[in-house]
């Protein structure tokens, strides 16, 4: 790794993964990458709620299906403007958010993670039962392309350049928030309540906010999902999948900031390769294999990198812990780091 | 005077662990609170900082009533506090708990932090200024980049306080914050804690260390099982017989 300058590694990974588009024409990798890209969007927010604030969520697939049924009602029963049914998507949920947030964050950590488990399920038997709205089990088709002006997102590339857009700036706000005063009062809150309380943060306003803005990006994502599949049905708003989002949190790295990505990109990368390898190795398996699959690598990374994929890198640079008795002159490296 | 509490009552299940406490801290004074384990001077700070709530009473900040504030309200009412089993925020650089300390002093919220706006950076820059000076002082400055969680325990302590300071207080309640030092870092805490009354900060001090009480306190209040047996200056404490039987031992041998 010595060649590669660090300062210059994720630009160049940025800048790869930008150029793909233009060097395959493969569909089904495309659509990968997009969807990968949507989970980030997710995941980014989930990553902010668990490894900053602190709490877990069991219901942002009801928030990210939530903004895709938003953007799918608005668009093909009412025929609203797409971008403004994107904002819906992103608000609804941010909404919800806010009142499923304010009595539970109050109580214990534990209560949110039940309110939104339940919260996910009853929204997940809205999509499935509520026929006149929202379709029943087989859903709402043509929905629509995202159109700016006269632009429409009418193709995967063009889907993929919109993706990755939202995703660098979504990036770089969250890691001017995570190095921020905000930022700070989030670790603080995980750190010690007590003695965030002391400094004078508002504890369960910042978890409130941690909360909203982790459900407007889910609703967001779920705006674009629909935008992009143009066709939207209950299955992928379960509660499975409200698993697998807190699984790309934790897989990725909780409290780190490429996290998301990686988390995301491996667990949908292992959900294809699972997808075709189970058959081959056990002819009539159905969907529950690839669960354990995936339980399995859970506990697996816990064992062997339980701080996450995001964290790898941390492993590697020098320990700058103070040894009794020595000095404290290795320590700028770490200031440097703390993002101040 | 700038602190007033009167009728200060808290009963844990069958326990009184302050029972009717009453007393006013004067502008600038280190007030020291003294007693055995269990005596309920813990308490007295969870109730002033509101982290609990009291069966009875009142306790006024320059006449502004505290009872039912939150603690973060409270904090920015002028009152921070250092915890008896430390509560650093350890994942964090020394650097950075004293940053988080001086919370109330920033102003950018949670959409403005994503924002790429100039004055954030100056605002980030004096705060991070103000404190390097705190660690400075408080002789910390060298350890400013590493985790708070590998510092020795003695500097844990300090840095509690630096990280309280950070936020300006009026009134700040320390809570053993000599437990765990030896006599040499005791000393310098003594001088550190004189240098801020200098400065015109008032102080509630918890400590059993009996001779670094007696050095700095103004005025003494000895609590014993959750009542107030006794307040007054360090040379009425020394003369109290009350106190001499309850908590300084059978041979009133004080300092
Ligand atoms: N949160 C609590 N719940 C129940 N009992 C408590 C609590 N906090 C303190 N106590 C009890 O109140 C009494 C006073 O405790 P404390 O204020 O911590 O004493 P001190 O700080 O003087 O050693 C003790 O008997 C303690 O067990
Ligand atoms: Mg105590």
């Amino acid at each position: 790794m010595a060649f590669i300058n660090k300062n210059h590694f994720w630009p160049g990974i940025i800048l790869f993964l930008l150029i793909i588009p233009l060097i395959t024409n493969s569909n089904y990798l495309l659509s990968i990458l997009i969807i990968i890209g949507l989970y980030t969007i997710i995941v980014q927010g989930l990553g902010i709620l668990m490894g900053y604030a602190g709490q877990i969520s069991f219901g942002h697939a009801a928030f990210f299906g939530l903004g895709a049924y938003t953007v799918a009602i608005l668009t093909t029963r009412f025929h609203s403007p797409t971008v403004l049914a994107l904002l819906g998507a992103a608000l609804l949920p941010g909404v919800i958010a806010a009142l499923i947030g304010r009595p539970t964050l109050k109580l214990q950590e534990l209560y949110l993670a039940l309110a939104t488990l339940g919260f996910g399920l009853l929204v997940h038997i809205g999509f499935t039962e509520g026929m006149e709205l929202t379709g029943g089990p087989s859903g709402i088709a043509g929905i629509p392309y995202l159109s700016v002006g006269s632009f429409v997102f009418d193709s995967d590339i063009k889907f993929f350049y919109l993706v990755a857009g939202i995703l660098i700036l979504l990036s770089a706000g969250i890691k001017g928030l995570i190095e921020s005063r905000v930022g700070r009062a989030l670790r603080a809150i995980r750190e010690s309540e007590h003695a965030a309380e002391t400094a004078g943060i508002d504890t369960a306003a910042l978890k409130l906010q941690a909360f909203i803005f982790s459900a407007l990006l889910a609703g967001l994502a779920g705006g674009l999902y629909a935008y992009y599949i143009t066709f939207i049905s209950p299955s992928p708003f379960s509660f499975h999948a409200s698993v697998q989002f807190v699984l790309m949190a934790v897989v990725g790295g909780l409290g780190t900031f490429v996290g998301p990505l990686l988390g995301a990109a491996m667990v949908v990368a292992l959900g294809e390769f699972l997808r075709w390898a189970i058959p081959v190795v056990i002819p009539n398996a159905g969907g529950e294999y690839q669960i354990i699959f995936f339980g399995l690598i859970l506990v697996v990374l816990m064992i062997f990198q339980p701080e996450g994929l995001g964290a790898l890198g941390k492993r590697l640079k020098p320990a700058t812990q103070k040894l009794p008795g020595e000095g404290y002159s290795t320590k700028i490296e770490a200031e440097k780091e703390g993002g101040l | 005077m700038l602190l007033k509490i009167e009728g200060l009552t808290k009963i844990f299940g069958g326990i009184t662990a302050a029972k009717d406490i009453c007393c006013q801290v004067n502008e600038g004074n280190i007030f020291a609170l003294i007693g055995p384990n269990g005596a309920g001077k813990t308490t007295i700070f969870n109730l002033i900082t509101g982290m609990l709530k009291p069966d009875g009473g009142t306790i006024a900040i320059d006449g502004k009533e505290l009872i039912g504030l939150k603690p973060y309200q409270i904090a920015a009412a002028g009152i921070t506090r250092t915890f008896q089993n430390l509560q650093l925020f350890g994942d964090m650089t020394v650097l950075e708990n004293v940053i988080t300390g001086a919370y109330l002093k920033g102003k950018t919220g949670f959409i403005k932090s994503m924002l790429p706006l100039p004055g954030k950076s100056r605002e980030d820059l004096r705060i991070k200024e103000e404190a390097r000076a705190l660690l400075k002082d408080i002789g910390l400055e060298k350890a400013a980049g590493i985790p708070a969680a590998t510092l020795p325990f003695g500097q844990q302590r300090l840095l509690e306080i630096a990280r309280a300071m950070a936020s300006g207080p009026r009134l700040l309640l320390l809570d053993e914050p000599a437990a765990g030092l030896n006599s040499m870092e005791t000393k310098e805490l003594a001088g550190y804690l004189m240098q801020l009354r200098s400065q015109g900060l008032t102080m509630l001090l918890i400590e059993h260390d009996v001779e670094t009480v007696m050095e700095v306190a103004d005025r003494i209040m000895v609590l014993n099982f959750g009542c107030a047996i006794c307040e007054g200056t360090p040379a009425e404490i020394q003369r109290d017989p009350a106190v001499i039987k309850a908590y300084l031992g059978e041979d009133g041998n004080v300092a």
